[in-house]
């Protein structure tokens, strides 16, 4: 299993969250302090660069007009990275091609990522979050259809070298399309796209592309990896292999369960300080109107709050491994074995207050401790078998961790 | 394609086109207006439960359907009258061609920019929390259309409605930078009717847009917003039959 290292680069020194309506889109950046910035920009940069040294790969994102990401531009981190790091692969999760005018200039930026680090991008694309509306002023209807035109525009980009060709989509127009560079790796850096249902996965299947989910947990893994693992099947004829699957989660490792628990206490800043005021959440055109609905209304009375966001209920749940190392591994197992497995974790080792030398005393626990043994699950990996152990296990919501932890025997 | 179209009352037609909250027909000043006019109310595409056509972009597309049903209806001298978005969407039409109709009633209508880039003319609805929405739209927040009374499926039309809403309007945002440079060619007489403290577009955004019409008039309506038609139907019904049978 590959694990790619992953810190939103938040702006976590916010004022009382009652004094503001929402940390997204309309929170005044007088509350961002430059100088404080600075520090905290060439903090998360020693991070990354740290990760690379311990052997982890990186992944980055963007967001816009919030505090709880400020890399609003991560194409430029990345390049950052790409002088500052050695052997990791880059991973841009991802490039928000949907709600960005001009796919030729995100075609441009990655061919020169891509050459500058010899070959170490792997280049996402995203929808983006439904906050990412209002600061990109992009109307999100069809936004599929958007994300797959964009997509094939770039990948022709990248991959034709025989002068200019023309484009005129739907959506997007470019007459002569000649990009220099092109890309390092032949014929194209790999391609991620985040899924967030069933039919999207699949979309992301037929393209043989790899599929990345966000902390769905127990509830939604199954659907989503289902999801793409038939869509490949039917659109290739053969089974997905494992390296095309990867989940995003928040992993801290501790010494001990009360150092871990006192990290991911930290973490879950990210889940904690996602105050995000309805009329950013909802735009129109995001959601399918069902979905539209539900937000509007709320939560129904008895309905299980899926953002509770208590570090014992997001364990249960799959959204968080925390623990000893021996635990943060059956963690990760069973809910790779529960998944019907994926060849790579995206680790959200980094957020809110956690610092430097507690971000890296658990990164580092993670890769002596933990990576062996996930490397050694994944290489162990036979459909088969996997097949066997999935079909013996029902559908869940949660898990009781403090279980699994005393079953395990190593 | 399939295109419903209420229709309702008997007599001189009016051409009915609405605003972003969805159609107007089941308000008591419809009734009114529908004892002595036919009103002809196509739903726009999207709201009301209708699905958006697949080559459905923006409010150019309602307007070309619109074209096209004038034509279908075979109208003459009916009356054009649009709320809001809707609004917006008559302007347009009259812009374009008037041949058909004998005057133009313009109801709280969005549809220009009268100020600099840096002026939000028009209320930025979708960005605007729920409460504070209410307070721009509505002169009596007790009419605004509240979610926690809705049945699931009218719940579910709302946020259809917001969907086509948005497709209509988004960007530039529910105006066309052209409009102002056309609506010198609209030639039958013209009213504009708005209520006083409508906080989506104002009174004085009214006034330009009537500036902006040869001869048009404006009647102000007390003690209603965004929605006149719905806050006082009696003032409402009164202004256009006035205006109607001049």
């Amino acid at each position: 299993m590959k694990t790619w290292f992953f810190t939103e680069d938040a702006y976590p020194n916010l004022p009382d969250d009652d004094t503001y309506e929402s940390v997204r889109v309309n929170l005044p950046n007088k509350h961002f302090d430059p100088v404080l910035g600075a520090e905290l920009y060439n903090m998360y940069l020693d991070i990354w660069c740290a990760a690379d040294e311990m052997g982890l790969e990186i992944m980055l994102n963007e967001h816009h007009q919030t505090a709880t990401c400020v890399l609003p531009a991560a194409p430029i981190t990345l390049g950052v990275l790409a002088r500052e790091t050695k052997k990791a692969r880059l991973l841009i999760l991802g490039n928000p091609i949907v709600n960005r005018k001009q796919p030729i200039r995100v075609a441009e930026e990655m061919a020169y990522i891509d050459v500058l680090s010899r070959g170490r991008l792997d280049c996402g694309f995203v929808r983006g979050v439904p906050y990412e509306i209002a600061p990109a002023n992009a109307y999100p209807y069809r936004g599929s259809e958007k994300l797959w035109e964009a997509h094939d525009l770039i990948m022709k980009a990248w991959t034709h070298h025989d002068g200019p060709f023309n484009f005129e989509g739907r959506w997007f127009h470019a007459r002569q399309v000649n990009i220099w560079p092109r890309p390092y790796q032949q014929p194209h850096p790999p391609v991620w796209v985040t899924m967030g249902s069933a039919g999207s996965a699949a979309q992301v299947a037929q393209r043989k592309h790899i599929g990345a989910v966000f902390l769905a947990g127990y509830p939604g893994i199954r659907r989503l990896f289902d999801g793409y693992r038939e869509g490949f099947l039917q659109a290739h004829g053969e089974e997905a292999p494992l390296d095309r699957l990867a989940y995003a989660a928040i992993v801290c490792v501790g010494e001990n369960e009360k150092e871990a628990e006192n990290g991911t206490e930290k973490l879950l800043w990210y889940i904690r300080s996602n105050k995000v005021a309805p009329q950013f959440n909802n735009p129109p055109g995001y959601h399918p109107p069902a979905v539209s609905a539900n937000i509007i209304r709320g939560p129904r009375p008895g309905e299980p709050d899926r953002r509770d966001p208590r570090l014992e209920t997001q364990k249960a749940r799959g959204n968080v491994f925390s623990g000893t190392p021996d635990q943060v591994f059956q963690q990760i197992k069973n809910f790779w074995e529960y998944s019907g497995g994926f060849g790579h974790l995206l680790m959200m080792g980094q957020a809110g207050f956690m610092t430097y030398d507690e971000t890296l005393k658990s990164m580092k626990l993670f890769t002596e401790e933990v990576y062996p043994r996930l490397k050694e699950l994944t290489a162990s990996y036979d459909a088969g078998v996997m097949k066997e152990i999935r079909s013996s296990r029902p559908d869940v919501e949660s898990v009781d961790t403090g279980l699994l932890a005393s079953e395990f025997v190593r | 394609m399939d295109l419903s179209v209420v229709r309702k009352g008997s007599g001189p037609q009016i051409l009915v086109l609405h605003g972003g909250d969805g159609p107007v027909d089941r308000f008591p000043f419809a009734d009114r207006l529908a004892e002595k006019f036919e009103i002809i109310q196509p739903v726009h595409p999207g709201f009301a439960g209708t699905p958006i056509p697949e080559h459905f972009d923006n409010l150019q597309d309602l307007i070309f359907l619109y074209l096209d049903l004038i034509d279908h209806l075979n109208l003459s001298d009916a009356i054009l009258m649009g709320f809001s978005m809707g609004g917006w969407a008559a302007a347009e039409i009259a812009a374009i061609n008037t041949q058909r109709f004998s005057k133009l009633v313009l109801v709280d209508s969005v549809g220009i920019k009268v100020g600099g880039p840096f002026d939000r003319d028009i209320a930025d609805v979708f960005a605007t929390a729920a409460a504070e929405l209410t307070a721009l739209s509505w002169h009596d927040p007790s009419k605004a259309p509240d979610p926690n009374s809705m049945t699931d499926e009218e719940l579910q039309t709302f946020a259809s409605d917001r969907i086509a809403h948005g497709l209509y309007t988004w960007e530039p945002y529910m105006h066309n930078p052209k409009l102002p440079y056309r609506l010198h060619r609209i030639d039958i007489p013209t009213l504009l009717i708005w209520g006083a403290g409508d906080g989506i577009v104002t009174p004085t955004y009214g006034e330009a847009f009537r500036d902006m019409i040869p001869g048009a008039k404006m009647v102000v309506i007390p003690d209603a917003a965004h929605s006149p038609h719905v806050e006082q139907p009696e003032a409402f019904a009164k202004a256009f039959l006035e205006f109607a049978s001049k």
